[in-house]
């Protein structure tokens, strides 16, 4: 008998404990502060290394010292999918959105078919408008735009370049003080540099550009490079299927088959900078955002150029654009905007890139102190903000993650050597085209 | 007066009765409400999900028939993801069984160090998969992963593993096939262990050799375990996901995507919750048809034990 009444007494604990805990789960949201306060709660995702809260939580410091009555709750989301998964997730079960998320600039149109933002055309307008908008770097407006509205600011962008072994540049005879100007002279230069040992197996790669992950992204750098691009304005065209953009993928997959001056098959982006770091590879196509952490590990004089096309220089953009999002209180709203503007400042602009890699959103962060104290430290700095006259739109369309994924598709039957430019192209616009079809603009 | 104690009787029996009859089903009602609530009622609500449109484009549900299934079933993408799971099932199910059942029926024996043997071929059950993908992924790094190195050793080319579509999907079943063996090792260790020692006795005064008493009283004797181990494997086959996330992500143009990691794909990324209610649809009836099958087979078979 004693078992049995045991039983019932370890439940009665437990209980005990669960109603404990739900009971002060309960008092919790009792404890706010002062009803004039606003809690704002800002989701944002991590995409780089490095020590992000801390950068963000101080940013937070010194936002909520300047506006006393604004609190804001900072909630580290995980990566961009996540947060915009959170994000829908939540939206679609009738819960309350954050009042401010970072989300990929190419999310626009995915938010507002789904009804989750809000345009910021007044807020802008109050800020002073044009004057306003003017110091941030068009390219990185470019996602910002739809129906007549601008949707988002800059807050974390990136674009990518080309890394560089300045000392493999010497040994090979090649100007260390400069990287190619166009596809065919990176490929005259790989092929310098790309070394042989005895029995024939390649111990250093001219370069290395990867195609996992989101191929389409540093595919578009050979696109943009090639004088045109897979996605214009409009939200629900995309020009996958020309002559232009089949070239731009036969150079591509022409590295490693024609030119050999790349490994075969598909190359990850994780591996990329080790392959830089280590001497396997004397170019890499990367981000800028990893401009810190291979000056760290670099043993060499790192240089850092444009990624090129056939015509020259050419890069998409990439990264995150703040927004705000729709169905918040009015107060939360006006405290919303404040934030935005904070984080997106001239001087948090300077200081997120100094310590993250991201290029600023505003032309001004750049000739703040702090910016060119940095930048006379590591010159290779400057390089990816003065390359934005270069660059073009990131991909992005409505029902973005599947117009990627069909491009990206492309890219990696071509490169595996599975299909030919012109019918992967093919391919992958009618895909886009059914998908698209849904859209009225 | 005298009928009242009857009726009082008859009621405490009607109320005993009641009450031995109420019993099974108090007793499986926590039970069955958790299986309702988390079994049931989403696989039931998911085939009425996948009846509807409901995407990027559709943000309200709309009513599309079968159009879900037939719009997957005319994606090349989809077929391939189809002819992935088949494939990976086919060849990691058999294989894992089999090298398990040959790995216990090695470490049964008197050998100098068992446990070292046992804890080594046990080890990669224990890692958790996501674990296992991240340290795979390195060894299978082109130039200088450890299995680059292992394969050069022997004069043969270095490959590209998981950027290669012809490569991939064996990558993929190398590790799915190393970190279930060991698990499936244990089962037939156990089953090894338990069985009757007289019958092997008596065999090997009858002159029987090692490979005969292995194939006729060994392997007959173990097909129960093999039965649960196969059914654990098919599973495990279906619901592989965690090191397509971690290593390939479906690719290289989505030679390596499978089931699970597409119904992930379409519903978080594509956001398209009509086609992956579809999806996890033929996912269900897929496993349903396995396990019945299995299950009938199962019952015929009882009468070895």
């Amino acid at each position: 008998m004693s078992s049995f009444i045991r039983l019932p007494k370890s439940l009665v604990v437990v209980l005990a404990l669960a109603i404990l805990v739900l009971g002060l789960a309960a008092c919790a949201p009792a404890a706010t502060p002062t009803p004039s306060a606003v809690t704002l709660t800002f989701y944002y995702p991590v995409a780089v290394p490095g020590p992000i809260t801390q950068i963000i939580d101080g940013y937070i410091a010194k936002f909520q010292q300047q506006n006393p009555n604004i609190k804001v709750n900072a909630v580290l989301s995980g990566g961009y999918p996540d947060t915009l998964t959170k994000i829908q997730t939540t939206i679609k079960g009738g819960g309350t959105p954050p009042d401010v998320a970072v989300m990929l600039s190419t999310d626009l149109y995915s938010l507002v078919d789904s009804n989750a933002i809000q345009p910021l055309d007044d807020y802008i307008k109050a800020a002073g408008g044009d004057s306003f908008t003017s110091d941030f770097y068009p390219a990185f407006l470019a996602n910002s735009n739809y129906q007549g509205h601008i949707w988002s600011l800059p807050f974390q962008r990136s674009t990518p370049v080309l890394y560089y072994n300045k000392d493999m540049f010497q040994a090979a005879g090649l100007d260390p003080n400069k990287g190619p100007a166009n596809f065919q002279e990176m490929v005259a230069d790989a092929k310098k540099l790309t070394k042989t040992d005895a029995s024939g197996n390649t111990t250093t790669w001219g370069l290395e550009i990867s195609s996992d992950g989101i191929p389409y992204w540093l595919f578009q750098s050979f696109v943009i490079g090639g004088g045109t691009n897979v996605v214009g304005t409009a939200a629900n065209k995309v020009t996958f299927d020309t002559p232009q953009v089949a070239q731009a993928l036969q150079d591509f997959a022409d590295l490693s088959t024609q030119d050999k001056v790349m490994p075969t098959g598909i190359l990850q982006w994780a591996n990329m900078p080790n392959d830089f770091v280590n001497g396997k590879a004397a170019m890499i196509w990367h981000s800028s955002g990893s401009l810190t952490n291979i000056l760290k590990q670099a043993k060499f004089n790192v240089g850092v150029s444009y990624t090129v096309g056939e015509k020259g220089y050419g890069a998409p953009t990439g990264g995150g654009n703040i927004y705000m999002l729709k169905g918040i209180p009015a107060d939360h709203q006006a405290a919303a905007w404040k934030f935005i503007q904070f984080m997106t400042s001239t001087d948090i602009q300077a200081d997120w890139s100094i310590n993250t890699g991201y290029i600023p959103g505003r032309k001004s962060s750049m000739d703040t102190q702090a910016m060119k104290d940095y930048i006379a430290k590591v010159p290779q700095a400057a390089v990816a903000p003065a390359g934005l006259q270069y660059a073009g739109a990131e991909l992005a369309a409505h029902d973005n993650a599947q117009i990627q994924k069909a491009l990206g598709d492309a890219v990696q039957a071509v490169l595996t050597g599975k299909s030919t430019p012109a019918d992967a192209l093919k391919t992958a616009q009618q895909q886009a085209d059914q998908i698209l079809s849904a859209f009225k603009d | 007066m005298t009928l009242r104690p009857r009726a009082s009787i008859a009621r405490t029996e009607r109320r005993f009765r009641f009450g031995t009859a109420a019993l099974p089903y108090l007793l499986i009602f926590p039970t069955l409400l958790f299986v309702t609530v988390f079994t049931l009622w989403p696989s039931l609500r998911v085939v009425y999900d996948s009846l509807f449109l409901q995407n990027q484009a559709a943000q309200t549900p709309q009513f599309a028939g079968a159009q879900n299934y037939t719009a997957l079933f005319d994606d090349p993408a989809f077929r391939q993801v189809i002819v992935n799971t088949f494939v990976y099932v086919v060849v990691t199910v058999p294989l894992s069984v089999l090298l398990a059942l040959v790995l216990a029926l090695l470490l049964n024996q008197k050998i100098r160090a068992l446990g070292l043997y046992r804890l080594a071929f046990f080890y990669p059950a224990i890692l958790p998969m996501v674990s296992a993908a991240t340290i795979w992924l390195f060894m299978y790094t082109p130039g200088y992963g450890l299995i680059n190195v292992f394969v050069e050793f022997f004069h043969m080319p270095s490959q590209n593993w998981l950027g290669d579509p012809n490569l991939a999907l064996i990558a993929l079943m190398i590790l799915g096939i190393w970190k279930q063996t060991g698990y499936f090792m244990i089962f037939y260790l156990a089953g090894l262990q338990g069985l009757p020692h007289d019958i092997f006795e008596a065999a090997s005064l009858d002159g029987a050799s090692t490979v005969q008493a292995t194939r006729h009283l060994t392997l007959p004797l173990l097909m129960g375990t093999t039965l649960f181990v196969t059914t654990i494997a098919v599973v495990n086959a279906f619901e592989t996901v965690d090191q397509i996330y971690i290593m390939t992500g479906g690719g290289p143009n989505n030679a390596t995507a499978m089931l699970l990691f597409d119904l992930w794909q379409t519903l978080f990324s594509f956001l398209d919750v009509g086609k992956a209610s579809a999806i996890s649809v033929i996912l269900i009836v897929v496993l349903l048809v396995f396990t019945v099958t299995n299950f009938i087979y199962t019952e015929r078979r009882a009468t070895y034990e």
